[in-house]
């Protein structure tokens, strides 16, 4: 792992993500610059996904449960040179880059979500697929703190866990914001390391914005068997933008022209 | 012989899955009624049991259809259209996704277990669902060859079955053909169109009328040319469903008739926009109106 270089994409795909949300007016930069190390990482280092599998549901798959954040999706589909699209066409009338992630429109989303909680569950069915053709392929969650208040994030962990799907890793991004507020504030989801371990999965926790803290929780997951891992990720909404970092009031709301220019000032080299 | 429509699916199923090996099968926590529990004899590997959780179940069978592999999921009707229903709509219809969601106890001759487990909207629910095929077979032989149909379509499906033991109306030799409305009886002014087990009772209703009698099963991609020509060549239309009136078979009629300019009536013989009740399906299915003895009563006015 070359940390720098990792660094380096996420740099990339914090710009682009700021930048789509921006061109389009409209888009969620909080959740999406918070979980951009993760994606990061999934596609630079954990998953094997390239130009030459990405059309084939044989290989490593990623379900982004936190649709919202297609942003994110995009950005670093984009930078590992999966995605040639116009990023300006993000949320754009004829786009195939919708606000929340088509499976069908762009090959790389391995899923169509947008409703939270249920890409969970549709992770839990292809793992489960996976086992049925016997091989060895993983399939990640990733999946918002305030999503896992719906009631189907524990429904499918509870199916996850009976099957024993030790090929799937559900990451819970707890950066604590929800679009009300505060997820303690709003209706209490936490803790959330205790609930997936009382649903009988592995946990372990990580920086979620931390690429060696990141690893370490990747390979526990490598670790595990029989059982699916849960990685609590602790990240900071917004993340890289210092307005932006740790405000709800950006889950869902565009940048003027004078913040993007300042979050673009930010985002302009490696820390 | 009567039969139910939902042991011809199990048995139907059973033989699927061991034809096919990329089929498999989904239920939460009703096997045994829902009769998937004939395909788990047939391929345990294959089946899988959700809990009583269908809205994970319908998550999971999208997971699986991502992966390859064609999908059926059983619950209820209640549980799979309503409870489930917005899983349906994004991670399954939206994606399109190859599920085929056969819910069993659809309608009112559920019986004992009353309203709560009465669907009378699902055909109406799953109808409005972009990418959603709709199938409602009226006996063993047309629910059988359903099923089979579905597994061959690329795409969700919902298929509608009942508790109930049906007469047949059909027979092992008969060619199904889905994507046509079927005229089983010809008669002169009155056309009663019908679905599912209300087939069996316009059947009997128009030995009195003189009445042409339709089986629609497809009720979605519906036959509309073929119900525009019934309409064009009978004074009178009804449409005979053990659904609520709105959504389900009488509005897919009255839908086809209003984008045109035929002017011949069509009338409901459903479920008045109420839930049902507690009884034997026999008597339920009585009090409510779904009976050669009310159709008859409706068309002679």
């Amino acid at each position: 792992m070359d940390v720098n270089n990792l660094k380096s994409h996420a740099l990339n795909i914090r710009r682009n993500i700021v930048q789509m949300v921006y061109d389009a007016q409209s888009g969620h930069p909080g959740g999406s610059l918070g979980c951009a190390d993760i994606l990061t990482y999934l596609y630079f280092e954990q998953m094997n996904i390239d130009k030459d599998n990405v059309g084939s549901t044989d290989r490593d798959r990623f379900v982004l449960s936190k649709g919202h954040c297609s942003p994110a999706l995009y950005a670093v589909l984009h930078e590992k040179g999966l995605l040639d699209d116009d990023l300006s066409s993000f949320r754009q009338i004829d786009s195939r880059l919708q606000g929340h992630p088509n499976m069908n429109y762009v090959e790389g989303v391995d899923m169509s979500t947008g409703s939270l909680g249920q890409g969970v569950s549709t992770a839990v069915g292809m793992a489960i697929a996976n086992k049925l053709d016997g091989n060895d392929n993983k399939v990640y969650a990733l999946v918002g703190d305030g999503e896992s208040e719906e009631g189907i994030v524990w429904e499918a962990l509870m199916a996850a866990a009976h099957y024993k799907l030790d090929n799937l890793c559900v990451i819970f991004d707890l950066n604590h914001l929800q679009i009300d507020g505060d997820v303690e504030d709003v209706i209490g989801p936490l803790p959330l390391a205790d609930k997936a371990r009382a649903f009988n999965a592995k946990v372990t926790e990580c920086d979620g914005n931390d690429f060696e803290s990141i690893k370490e929780a990747f390979e526990f997951f490598k670790d595990q068997k029989d059982a699916p891992t849960v990685i609590v990720a602790n990240t900071v909404k917004g993340k890289g933008v210092s307005f932006m970092e740790n405000n709800y009031a950006w889950h869902g709301s565009a940048p003027n022209q004078e913040q993007y220019e300042q979050a673009m000032q930010e985002l302009k080299e490696v820390d | 012989m009567a039969q139910e429509t939902r042991n011809a699916y199990g048995i139907k199923l059973a033989e699927l899955v061991e034809k096919n090996k990329n089929i498999v099968v989904l239920d939460a926590d009703l096997t045994k009624s829902t009769k998937t529990i004939e395909a788990k004899k047939a391929a345990p590997e294959r089946h899988f049991n959700a809990g009583i959780a269908e809205a994970n179940m319908m998550g999971m069978a999208a997971g699986l259809a991502a992966s390859g592999k064609i999908a059926f999921a059983s619950s209820f009707a209640v549980f799979a259209a309503g409870r489930a229903f917005e899983i349906i709509r994004n991670s399954i219809c939206y994606p399109h996704l190859n599920v085929k969601v056969c819910a069993t106890h659809a309608g009112l001759s559920v019986g004992e277990d009353g309203a709560s487990h009465q669907s009378v909207e699902d055909v109406g629910i799953m109808r409005t669902l972009p990418n959603m095929q709709v199938f409602v077979p009226c006996d063993q032989y047309e629910a059988a060859a359903v099923v089979e149909h579905v597994a061959n379509i690329d795409g969700p499906c919902y298929v509608r079955l009942g508790r109930g033991k049906v007469e047949d109306v059909y027979n092992e030799d008969t060619k199904f053909d889905f994507t046509k409305i079927d005229v089983l009886r010809k008669g002169n002014k009155v056309v009663l169109f019908a679905m599912g087990l209300m087939v069996q009772e316009a059947l009997k209703a128009a030995e009195e009328l003189d009445a042409t009698v339709v089986n629609v099963s497809t009720l979605k991609p519906l036959d509309e040319e073929g119900i525009k020509e019934l309409l064009r060549t009978h004074e009178k239309a009804y449409a005979c469903e053990e659904h609520s009136i709105i959504g389900g078979l009488f509005s897919a009629i009255s839908e086809v008739k209003a984008k045109t300019d035929i002017t011949t009536p069509v009338y409901p013989i459903g479920i008045n926009d109420t839930f049902g009740e507690s009884g034997k399906a026999k008597d339920v299915l009585k009090k409510y109106g779904l009976t050669a003895e009310h159709i008859l009563e409706v068309v002679k006015g």
